[in-house]
């Protein structure tokens, strides 16, 4: 039979998952409207810094490519969730 | 009667109910499959769609629909005593309000999450859809309207819970910033804030504040009949009008910057520290109750009724919704829980179990009220405070209030802390559903203004000004505020009409399915013909005391209703039609 966990681990067991309750119930109301919110935010971030795609000139292109392999998944949401099905010509190569 | 007897008979019914009736609907009648991919996994996006864990939706549900309401409509009707609003809450949450809640938990996650709204349209068709919209447009109007006189009551006549109150708007702006500008977690800002918020009521017995009277009204004609001709008597009431009309100016201006704030910033935070003051609440008045048992003086069933209040048969019926059913839920459920519930057979626990949550706050209001109040009181002051249907009108939540300083007394909580504890919450819970529902108010307005394509209420400062100045108006309208306790039972109706609409669309799905539909049937022909027979009897009054007001929106209500049973009439019908040919065809093959 399989030995019983020590108390102590049990106990921060069942401590970890009641404040995963108390936040759960915090964030389920607005997880939506703040995750919008978010995305909003996000996307104006994009724009910003990858204007030169969609053809607008962008004085920080060259730094912007440093941040390629950081931002290359969020890259692909964001050219997705703005409808366009693959990147723009001239940008990255994400798929 | 002792107040132990009262709430543990409740509580336990409840739990056989919960234990019993509801196992039975979901396993008979809603047939809760574990198997069925629900909303949540199907379209799971990380936005609407998210499988969430049953406890913390539970969480979320229960401080959705609990609210002011349910302690507000039990306030007024112990006027007929407290058996007849024991019996309606305990035995319509059990058998009309928790199967309404699962029901519409239920159904929207068998329709792809859609909401109640949307699903009238589908199951009903489209004339039923505007009815839906009418409803919701009646119920937030009158919401917004009865709750600023309930708060502006609250703080005229609780001077020391004013500055709790709008010191917590202060701390939950702090603490939303705190949580998404600073990352500073959510267990730490909220419980600090709920430290602050308390140690402020605690205090705020020394710092009270009366809102003085800026606008001087004369005393009215009415004001002076009742004074006896004392004109020092008189003036004092058209004093309170203006402090009265004073604040529901605040409260408005407040909630015009509120509903349109970000939701992080205030709602989200503000909501959150209610919800542990839900269960503050309930927790301090149950200890009270079990430590010291007080006697319900009150009558079970008041044969000294004063001579302007109606019979308890049918008005009982809209003057408690929330608490014992009410058609807001169904709104809640099928608008964000069902898009979260993780297993269908989680829905008995969140919607079910929600409604007897809000039940059981019910029933704290009605110990309160008869039991703490009657003590704080004596049996003669709690005849003389419920002497009048006016009076018990603008003066239950009151009741309430004092009642609960008087139960936590009894564990060592000063009295008038207490006091000022319970009428923070009356309000907390009041204000935020104002918030939201002006919020929810002026997306309405502004939809409707892109149906009949008008572009100024498209605008969102536009349709928030409509929103707060149409709700105010409303609020002010009746003898300058005085009077605005009067919307409650035209509220009550609508959110059972609400209530009524859903249990038809629940009805017709199950007959559709070939399964018994007397579990909702039932509740809602008694819905329907005991708010169309209240209604008709409080248009009579409202015809007989001149009241144009009420007049015009109680006939509004009613052609509302009427319009309900022509429509469940003829859905019924063509449901049977249905039946019948399909039951032709096998026959024939």
């Amino acid at each position: 039979m399989e030995a019983k966990p020590p108390l102590r681990d049990r106990i921060m067991r069942r401590l970890r998952a009641a404040k995963e309750i108390y936040e759960g119930v915090y964030i389920a109301p607005y997880r939506s409207t703040i995750h919008r919110e978010y995305l909003r935010q996000h996307d104006a971030f994009m724009l910003l810094g990858f204007s030169d795609l969609l053809g607008v000139p962008n004085p920080i292109q060259f730094y912007m490519l440093e941040s390629y392999p950081a931002l290359i998944d969020e890259f692909h949401e964001w050219h997705v969730r703005m409808g366009m099905e693959h990147p723009p010509e001239g940008g990255f190569r994400c798929c | 009667m002792s107040s132990i007897v009262l709430l543990v008979v409740g509580v336990t019914a409840f739990i056989t109910g919960f234990q019993i009736y509801s196992k039975f609907v979901a396993n008979k009648i809603y047939k809760l499959d574990p198997d069925f991919v629900t909303p949540a996994h199907e379209f799971e996006d990380g936005v609407d769609y998210v499988p969430t864990n049953k406890h913390v939706l539970f969480g979320h549900h229960f401080t959705s629909v609990a609210g002011a309401a349910p302690i507000v409509g039990p306030a007024i009707a112990v006027i007929w005593g407290w058996l007849p609003a024991f019996l309606w809450v305990v035995l319509g949450s059990i058998f009309a309000g928790a199967v309404h809640d699962f029901g519409t938990l239920w159904i929207s996650t068998r329709h792809k999450g859609r909401s109640i709204g949307t699903l009238t349209q589908s199951i009903i068709g489209d004339r039923a859809r505007v009815l839906f919209l009418l409803l919701i447009f009646f119920l937030l109007l009158m919401v917004n309207a009865v709750f600023a006189v309930i708060i502006a009551n609250l703080f005229m006549a609780n001077p020391g819970a004013v500055m709790p109150v709008w010191g917590s708007i202060l701390v939950a702006l702090v603490v939303g910033f705190l949580i998404y500008r600073t990352g500073a977690g959510i267990l730490l800002p909220s419980l600090g804030a709920l430290a602050v918020l308390y140690v402020m009521i605690w205090f705020g017995q020394d710092l009270p504040f009366s809102l003085p009277d800026m606008i001087g009204f004369s005393p009215t004609d009415a004001q002076l009949a009742t004074a006896g001709g004392d004109a020092a008597i008189a003036a004092e009431a058209a004093t309170a009008d203006g402090q009265r009309v004073g604040w529901i100016v605040i409260l408005f201006a407040y909630t015009f910057v509120a509903s349109v704030l970000p939701v992080w910033l205030l709602l989200q935070p503000r909501d959150y520290v209610n919800g542990h003051q839900l269960f503050v609440a309930l927790g301090i008045i149950g200890a009270g109750v079990l430590f010291t048992n007080p006697t319900i003086i009150a009558p079970a069933v008041n044969t000294n009724l004063p001579a302007d209040a109606p019979g308890w048969f049918p008005l009982l019926f809209i003057t408690i919704a929330c608490g014992a059913i009410s058609g807001f839920h169904g709104l809640v459920g099928s608008g964000t829980s069902s898009k979260q519930l993780n297993n269908e057979v989680d829905a008995r626990q969140v919607g079910y179990g929600g409604a007897l949550g809000e039940g059981t706050l019910a029933l704290t209001s009605i110990i309160a009220c008869t039991a703490g109040f009657a003590i704080y009181a004596g049996a003669d002051g709690w005849h003389e405070h419920y002497g009048s249907w006016a009076a018990a009108s603008a003066g239950g939540t009151a009741a309430f209030v004092n009642g609960v300083g008087v139960i936590a007394s009894g564990i060592g909580i000063p009295a008038n802390v207490a006091t000022i504890f319970a009428a923070v919450v009356v309000i907390s819970f009041a204000a935020t559903t104002l918030d939201t529902a002006i919020r929810l108010q002026r997306y309405i307005i502004a939809e409707l203004g892109v149906e009949y394509n008008i572009k100024i209420i498209q605008n969102r400062w536009a349709a928030t000004s409509v929103a707060v100045v149409s709700c105010g108006l409303l609020a002010l309208g009746l003898d300058r505020g005085a009077g605005g306790m009067r919307i409650w039972p035209l509220f009550g109706t609508t959110n059972q009409l609400l209530a009524g609409l859903s249990l038809l669309i629940i009805s017709l799905y199950l007959m559709r399915q070939r399964r018994p539909a007397w579990i909702t049937l039932i509740p809602m022909a008694f819905l329907l013909v005991m708010t169309t027979w209240a209604m008709f009897l409080n248009l009579e009054r409202f015809l007989g005391s001149d009241q144009i007001m009420l007049l015009v929106f109680g006939a509004a209500i009613f052609v509302l209703e009427v319009w309900l049973l022509f429509e469940a009439g003829a859905a019924l019908k063509r449901v049977r039609a249905e039946a019948a040919t399909v039951a032709g065809e096998t026959v024939s093959d």
